[in-house]
């Protein structure tokens, strides 16, 4: 009996001593410091230094500015806060309060409520859900204190003293006359046009979609196939996979998000097509690599330094000054920033704005 | 084995004719009864009880997705390379899924497999196991990502059979930690794979067939053999379908459960393998949703989830129907809300298909 309980329970033993020493071993593996410095994301945030500075970016009195931002999932996310931090840091006279980032709106709400407690000069918000935090930004402007709206939109007018978004529809029409283009100059007849995107169910993919059809519309071409993919490395694979499959011949690609893109690249690579113009989004050193080496056709860019710009902007809005480079006295309401499209020729141009994904 | 094996001899001994009937006589004995018991159910019957038969719903509703895949795609979707496309998707989670099919048939669950497999894909593509694999050999990439897979999975089932917590809880936990660790490792970075050896090897062909295949096929005829042909897999069909019972008949419940949630944790490192010899990426986003799309396969595939019976079989079947579905959406060019409605009306048809057959090959 006593042989029966106790050889598998020693058995047992010496495999999970085994397997914990085989985890031991591998644990040493899971440092991943970089061989090379990691220049791109730090420099991200740190183009104030270079720019010609205005009056503006002289030390002024120290103000306190509240920054929260979503939980940094994937590569762009991540930059974006990376680099509003680091742009924080380059100024003596801002003293930056960080929210833990979280996915979790009402965790977000009693953040900013704490930011309205701590009496901060200004908030900088990065909502996770635009219209969940419509409700307290309204509350902090009240109290006095301006905020800045990065990304996603409230939906009050009142809830934000600035508001500074990226331009999805805008990605769509930028990557679609550049699609218009490139069949102009090659004389493709009867081109074969396929979308990748990213998540069906998010406004910005919608917008991204509609902005592609309407500008491919304006010189009379349609999407011929369009898959959705999650933003995921993985889904983009297998999208991208099945998306080969069911076109033969494509003439030109777009795929929403470099992050996925990964996997994108990875499914044309491992099927051996490369008759297409593969153009990306959003603009990730990857893709940018990619671009230099003559693997990708392009990308459009879907700034990662909102966030960043969201804290210029909150500096001068608590030191009351206004933007230097405009005659009018007052920081704007609304900022929309371009969707350049990244190709060989201005790559380098772009190349600090790239983010590792 | 020690519990079985003395006992069949000496059954042998007792019914059979005196001076010992020899051993083939035996099985022709046993045969000749299980053909009169037949005799009993119609023809039909009998097919229906076969494994085959077993797997008929499952069987229509692929043809009948290929059908329609020839019907509106025709060689688009008819060809070889289509039909390397679909396996190659679905070797990943084809093999999650039949680890899968064993917890569940030992009357347990894992929702965390996803999320081992991205802290796997990590964990093994992090720069310091990158230049340990350059500097010896990438199979140290595959070790360190089976040995994360398997600890993982140890963790579960310890928790599980020893900490005598439900196994949806020990895994949802395991879920937002082996997640989390995956975010925390990678700094939720995409980490790209350098070593180009293992991405050659894994991604490449063999005798024509891509690996990713070669290995969803060579763990699928490992589970079959497992599952029906020893007594691993008769004791997990044993404690799933009464833990008690197994109990009193002398198997180690708590042991046979580390050992089955350790056998899907390695399985979820392999599927990690092949997903970063796929997309030549580590990432905590790899197998989001993989949990879901598990446990859909293997219940699509006739596995009770309450345990004690299932098929590996099935668990295939389950898995192939998902993916050709999305292949031949992609290729008529559907949106993904559609996709997502018509998947969920597939599990219910398929279900409904599976338990139909099934009670009749029971009651005939």
């Amino acid at each position: 009996m006593s042989v029966r309980t106790n050889r598998p329970f020693r058995r047992l033993l010496t495999t999970t001593a085994a397997v914990l020493a085989g985890a031991a071993l591998v644990a040493g593996c899971t440092s991943n410091e970089p061989e090379e410095d990691p220049d791109a994301a730090g420099e991200t945030g740190n183009g104030g230094g270079d720019a010609p500075a205005g009056s503006n970016d002289e030390p002024g009195e120290t103000v306190t500015i509240g920054f929260s931002g979503p939980l940094a999932d994937h590569g762009w996310l991540a930059a974006v806060n990376e680099s509003a931090i680091a742009e924080a840091e380059s100024y003596e006279d801002v003293e930056l309060r960080t929210a833990e980032a979280t996915n979790d709106a009402s965790l977000q709400i009693s953040q900013i409520e704490t930011f309205i407690n701590e009496g901060v000069d200004a908030i900088v918000l990065l909502p996770t859900d635009g219209a969940q935090l419509t409700e307290v930004a309204t509350r902090a402007m009240e109290a006095g204190i301006p905020v800045v709206n990065v990304d996603r939109e409230f939906s009050s007018p009142f809830a934000a003293r600035t508001t500074i978004l990226g331009d999805n529809y805008g990605m769509g029409v930028s990557a679609g006359t550049y699609a218009c283009q490139l069949i102009e100059d090659n004389g493709i007849e009867d081109p074969v046009i396929a979308e990748i995107a990213g998540i069906d169910s998010l406004p910005l993919t919608q917008d991204r979609s509609q902005g592609f059809a309407d500008a491919l519309d304006a010189c009379g071409q349609t999407v011929d196939n369009r898959v959705a993919a999650e933003f995921t490395v993985e889904s983009g694979e297998e999208q991208a996979s099945n998306l080969l499959q069911a076109a033969p011949q494509i003439d030109v690609v777009w795929n929403h998000d470099d992050d996925q893109g990964v996997g994108v690249k990875q499914a044309f690579d491992n099927a051996g097509r490369d008759e297409f113009f593969f153009i990306g989004g959003a603009g990730s050193a990857n893709a940018m690599r990619w671009i230099q080496d003559g693997e990708m056709e392009a990308t459009v860019l879907y700034p990662p330094t909102q966030a960043a710009d969201g804290i210029r902007l909150a500096r001068l809005l608590a030191q009351n000054k206004g933007m230097s480079d405009l005659v009018q006295v007052e920081v704007p309401r609304r900022i929309v920033l371009n969707a350049p499209v990244v190709t060989q020729e201005n790559v380098d141009q772009y190349m600090h704005l790239g983010f590792e994904s | 084995m020690s519990e079985q094996t003395p006992a069949a001899p000496q059954e042998t001994k007792r019914t059979g004719t005196p001076g010992g009937a020899p051993p083939a006589d035996e099985h022709r004995r046993v045969e000749a009864a299980a053909a009169a018991e037949g005799d009993t159910r119609s023809r039909f019957g009998r097919f229906m009880g076969s494994s085959f038969g077993r797997n008929l719903g499952l069987v229509i509703a692929l043809l009948v997705l290929c059908a329609v895949g020839v019907a509106t795609a025709g060689d688009r979707f008819a060809s070889t390379d289509n039909m390397l496309t679909i396996l190659r998707l679905a070797s990943g989670i084809g093999v999650v899924s039949i680890g899968m099919t064993f917890v569940i048939i030992g009357g347990g669950i894992d929702l965390s497999v996803g999320a081992i497999v991205a802290l796997s894909s990590v964990w093994a593509t992090t720069l310091a196991t990158q230049r340990m694999a350059e500097d010896t050999h990438w199979i140290v990439m595959v070790f360190t990502a089976l040995a994360v897979g398997v600890g993982c999975g140890l963790v579960n089932g310890v928790l599980i059979a020893y900490g005598g917590m439900a196994p949806f809880i020990v895994t949802l936990a395991m879920l937002a930690a082996a997640r989390g660790l995956a975010e925390l490792i990678s700094e939720r970075r995409t980490q790209i794979i350098e070593v180009r050896a293992l991405v050659d090897f894994i991604n490449g062909d063999f005798l024509g067939v891509p690996v990713l295949i070669w290995i969803f096929a060579v763990v699928s005829a490992i589970g079959w053999v497992l599952l029906n042909r020893t007594t691993f897999g008769r004791r997990t069909i044993a404690v799933g379908g009464n833990a008690t019972a197994a109990r009193l008949a002398g198997i180690s419940v708590k042991r046979h459960t580390v050992l089955l949630y350790a056998l899907l944790g390695l399985a979820c490192g392999i599927a990690a393998v092949m997903l970063m010899a796929r997309t030549t990426t580590g990432s905590s986003t790899h197998g989001l949703y993989w949990e879901l799309d598990a446990i859909a396969a293997v219940v699509i595939g006739g596995t009770l989830l309450t345990g004690g019976r299932g098929t590996i079989v099935g668990t295939i079947f389950g898995v192939l129907i998902f993916m050709t579905l999305t292949n031949v959406f992609t290729l008529n060019n559907l949106d993904s809300s559609t996709q997502a409605v018509a998947k969920g009306a597939i599990i219910v048809i398929a279900v409904l298909l599976q338990q139909r057959v099934a009670a009749r090959s029971d009651s005939s």
